[in-house]
């Protein structure tokens, strides 16, 4: 296996743009987000779709769907199926504008579908939509889809959100509302990832974890579930009666082909007609810029590379050593010549693409003079074997990430050689996915990690998780700030942001925030992932969005041109 | 007879309760868990993650967890897996069919092709046929599968366009023509490795055979050579080969990890592995007692055929 087993980071980064005006848009950089996708001229929908659906379409995908119940534990490959099969009440596009699904408009305190202290949520719901069985979706639904995540005995996915809701009341089978415990503005964000799952069937099992619908799922979807051949493949049919637009392909096929070079022959040979998750590795591109009847698409990904640090270790304590460290590092050597240029440099925890992205922090700068004189000025000496120490404590650590991911293996090894530059002392310490991301990097056991993150909560910008003294599991907290970062204005910025609904308030208070962490460093960014896809040509629809895990969200809208 | 079986019947079962034991308990200790996969969730908590650690009863005593697993095995429940919640032994059964189909046309191919090479290489000892099999056979064992088969795609599949880049059919044409079409290439990749280590095998037990005294009788006898080679050498050459012939049993259930991974073909060992790096329990511990059964059916199958074609071995 020439790959990691399982992605490192999954879901989409956002933006609401309801209530915004255009020069904030700008303002806020939508120009810079724009810029990473990289599309070929006439690559947007050419032709017309045709009157009803015709053809089919081969995904590849190089990790398995097995998760089709949307409300359970999943990945990223899952929920490339659950766009398909299913349908939350609004969703976001590729802008990360939010498009009403089964509601009939997204509620925002401008328009009274949130209260003005952002308590009560009202929602009108889409008529006449009909499950892949022919029964009629009703507000009923819908509150059995949110009772079913709260359920303890039920394994729900993520609860964020879920468990603040109060009091839900069906008024009538097409509108709704709820009561929050606290004002939660991330929240329309994570229903935008909230499939709704039908209560006439799953109510019917007697344990909806183990419940037939688990491998045969009913959906409000554009496409309904036809097959499953474990290990192979996933056939999906057309919903004639789909509420949305499409479906213009008649069956889509999801292939599993656990091998990226594999899949990349598939590719090349026709086998598969589009090449998803985990896509086209950098060192193919070019081979694959050169196939004839191939588009191939380098879209921009929700991820940052990262190298984060455990701050409770005694070599990270002051911000003079991680300031340093960062200087040290030749991250534009990292992209360009591991990467073949393809991701962007970054220098903060949001994607580019995020309205709450803060385009004005210092750029990285590699200057190992400047690392050194910092250093030298905090008093770490060059000690044994030419290690700098101080107070006893040498400054060497262990680095470490998923064993046989050689891309990554190589980028350890060019900071491995930065830093020894600069008398630091870096030891690679790789080890299996299913272990490093388990207690190690839980439970804070480890010294360093290079990691690619996505640190925001569904489309939302809300980092509380990760970035929050309260949330260190190390510490008994509950969130995931295995660094140990602590700073009681970041805590109160986090909590400000995500309790204010005002996008422009946020925005700043977003800004502030991701100052304070740049100026910080508990984990040194080095770039924005790029993802490499591509499609037979002739094959449009395909736009890569960074507010999805898989970009497979849009298959209702795709067809062939010939 | 009866007393043979009965004693290894017991013999198997204390064999392979050892077996789930150690298997449940370094499966278990060892660091990571399923839930390492959702530990870079956006928006995932430790106290989530503990959640769902707890409703999947991971948290209790590994004595407990191995009784109410080991019972219900018993009974013919294996669990659930953790992935799709499907029934294990559903699971294991999806695989099995693609793995078998894989495995009984690749073990044919070389064994067929095997023994001719072997009994050939011995009868014609140090020619040039025989040299080229030594090195041939050499050379096949060395090369490792997973580059050889995706030269072979290279070759045939990217570059001439005669053979499938893998799976097991063409989605929307299951007939029996495609299947076949597909199964060429990695049936061919994996019968190769086998083919050599049978030949090398034949042509050991060839070799002792022809020179046993018996043999040199029978050619005193005025017999024809080819007399000779079907009634007493091949014949008792082909003694020692039904026990590794028993000991494949198991790999031809288990599958070929490597070649299935480059075939991109659905069987039991990429269910393995996907199992392992995704740490699904229940059907890592139904795959490994499947295996484990197998390998100790064949092994009996092994010697209680060897007894029936062997008149002076006696089972008690």
């Amino acid at each position: 296996m020439t790959d990691e087993s399982f992605r490192d980071a999954s879901l989409p980064g956002g933006r609401i743009l309801s209530g915004v005006s255009r020069r904030q848009l700008l303002a806020a950089g939508i120009g810079a987000g724009t810029a990473g996708l990289i599309l070929p001229a006439g690559a947007r929908a050419q032709g017309k779709p045709p009157a009803h659906p015709k053809g089919h379409a081969i995904i590849g995908f190089s990790q398995e769907p097995t998760v089709f119940n949307p409300l359970m534990p999943h990945i990223e490959v899952d929920q490339g199926v659950h766009w398909n099969l299913f349908s939350p009440l609004w969703s976001a596009n590729e802008k990360g504008e939010f498009l009403p699904q089964l509601a009939m408009e997204v509620p925002t305190i401008a328009n009274g579908g949130i209260s003005k202290d952002g308590l009560t949520w009202h929602v009108k719901l889409r008529p006449g939509v009909k499950w892949h069985d022919g029964a009629p979706f009703t507000a009923d639904d819908v509150k059995y889809t949110f009772d079913l995540i709260n359920n303890k005995k039920f394994r729900a996915w993520l609860r964020n959100g879920f468990s603040l809701m109060q009091d839900i009341k069906v008024i009538s089978p097409t509108e709704i509302s709820w009561k929050m415990g606290k004002p939660y503005a991330p929240f329309a964000s994570i229903l935008c990832w909230t499939f709704m799952v039908p209560q006439h069937v799953l109510a019917k099992a007697s344990d909806p974890n183990t419940a037939p619908f688990n491998n045969a799922p009913v959906g409000t979807g554009p496409f309904m579930w036809k097959e499953r051949v474990p290990g192979d493949h996933i056939t999906l049919t057309a919903n004639p009666h789909f509420f949305g637009t499409g479906p213009y392909l008649e069956e889509i096929v999801f292939k599993y082909i656990p091998d990226l070079t594999v899949m990349f022959t598939q590719f090349q040979t026709g086998a598969i007609d589009y090449i998803g998750l985990q896509g086209i590795t950098a060192d193919h591109y070019k081979q694959a810029k050169a196939l004839k009847d191939r588009t191939i698409v380098v879209g921009p990904a929700p991820f940052i590379e990262s190298i984060t640090l455990n701050l409770s270790k005694p070599q990270f304590k002051e911000r003079a050593v991680r300031e340093a460290l960062y200087y040290a590092m030749d991250n534009q050597a990292i992209i360009d010549q591991i990467y073949y240029g393809l991701p962007k440099p970054s220098t903060t925890i949001l994607p580019s693409q995020s309205w709450a992205y803060n385009p004005n922090l210092p750029k990285q700068v590699h200057d190992p003079k400047k690392a050194k004189a910092i250093l030298d000025a905090a008093g770490w000496k060059p000690g044994a074997g030419g290690v700098r120490e101080k107070n006893g404590v040498q400054l060497a650590f262990t680095n470490s990430t998923t064993a046989g991911n050689h891309v990554r293996e190589e980028a350890q090894q060019l900071l491995q050689q930065n830093w020894q530059d600069i008398g630091v002392k870096m030891t690679i310490k790789n080890m299996p996915a299913a272990v490093i991301w388990g207690d190690y990097f839980n439970l804070s056991h480890y010294d360093s990690v290079m990691v690619g993150e996505d640190f925001m909560t569904g489309p939302d910008p809300d980092v509380t998780v990760y970035f929050d003294s309260n949330a260190t599991p190390a510490k008994g907290g509950s969130g995931q700030n295995t660094m140990e970062y602590n700073n009681p204005e970041v805590d109160k910025l986090l909590l400000q942001g995500a309790t204010t609904f005002d996008r422009p308030v946020r925005q700043k208070i977003y800004w502030k925030l991701a100052e304070l962490i740049r100026h910080d460093l508990p984990e040194l960014p080095i770039f924005q992932y790029a993802t490499i896809e591509g499609t037979k040509k002739g094959l449009v629809g395909y736009i890569p969005s960074v507010y999805v895990s898989c970009n497979t969200w849009n298959v209702n809208t795709w067809y062939w041109t010939s | 007879m009866t007393r043979f079986l009965l004693r290894r019947l017991g013999q198997s079962l204390v064999l392979l309760w050892l077996v789930s034991v150690i298997g449940f308990a370094v499966l278990h200790l060892a660091p990571g868990g399923p839930l390492s996969q959702f530990t870079l969730t956006p928006g995932m908590t430790a106290a989530q993650l503990k959640l769902i650690a707890h409703q999947l009863g991971l948290d209790r005593p590994l004595p407990v967890q191995y009784w109410e697993w080991f019972s219900r095995m018993l009974v013919g429940n294996w669990g659930r897996s953790y992935r799709d919640s499907q029934p294990v032994l559903l699971v294991i059964g999806a695989h099995i069919w693609p793995t078998l189909e894989l495995m009984v046309s690749s073990t044919i191919i070389a064994i067929l092709l095997g023994t001719w090479v072997g009994v050939l290489g011995a009868i014609r000892r140090y020619s040039l046929f025989d040299y080229l099999a030594t090195v041939g056979a050499m050379v096949a064992l060395s090369i490792p599968t997973f580059w050889f088969g995706l030269v072979v795609i290279y070759i045939f599949s990217v570059k001439l366009g005669w053979l499938p880049a893998g799976n097991l059919y063409t989605i929307g044409n299951g007939s029996l023509l495609d299947y076949l079409h597909h199964l060429i290439a990695p049936s061919l990749v994996l019968a190769l490795v086998t083919i050599a280590i049978w030949s090398r095998y034949m042509r050991a037990a060839m070799l002792e055979v022809i020179n046993q005294d018996y043999v040199r009788t029978a050619r005193a006898k005025g017999l024809p050579e080819r007399m000779i080679l079907i009634r007493h050498t091949i014949r008792n050459a082909l003694l020692p080969m039904i026990t590794i012939a028993g000991l494949q049993l198991p790999t031809l259930l288990s599958g070929a990890l490597v070649t299935e991974t480059v075939f991109t073909w659905p069987g039991m060992g990429r269910l393995f592995l996907d199992s392992i790096s995704y740490r699904d329990y229940p059907v890592i511990m139904g795959v490994l007692m499947f295996t484990a059964v197998l390998v100790l059916v064949g092994n009996l199958f092994a010697d209680v055929l060897y007894a029936v074609a062997d008149p002076r071995i006696r089972l008690d």
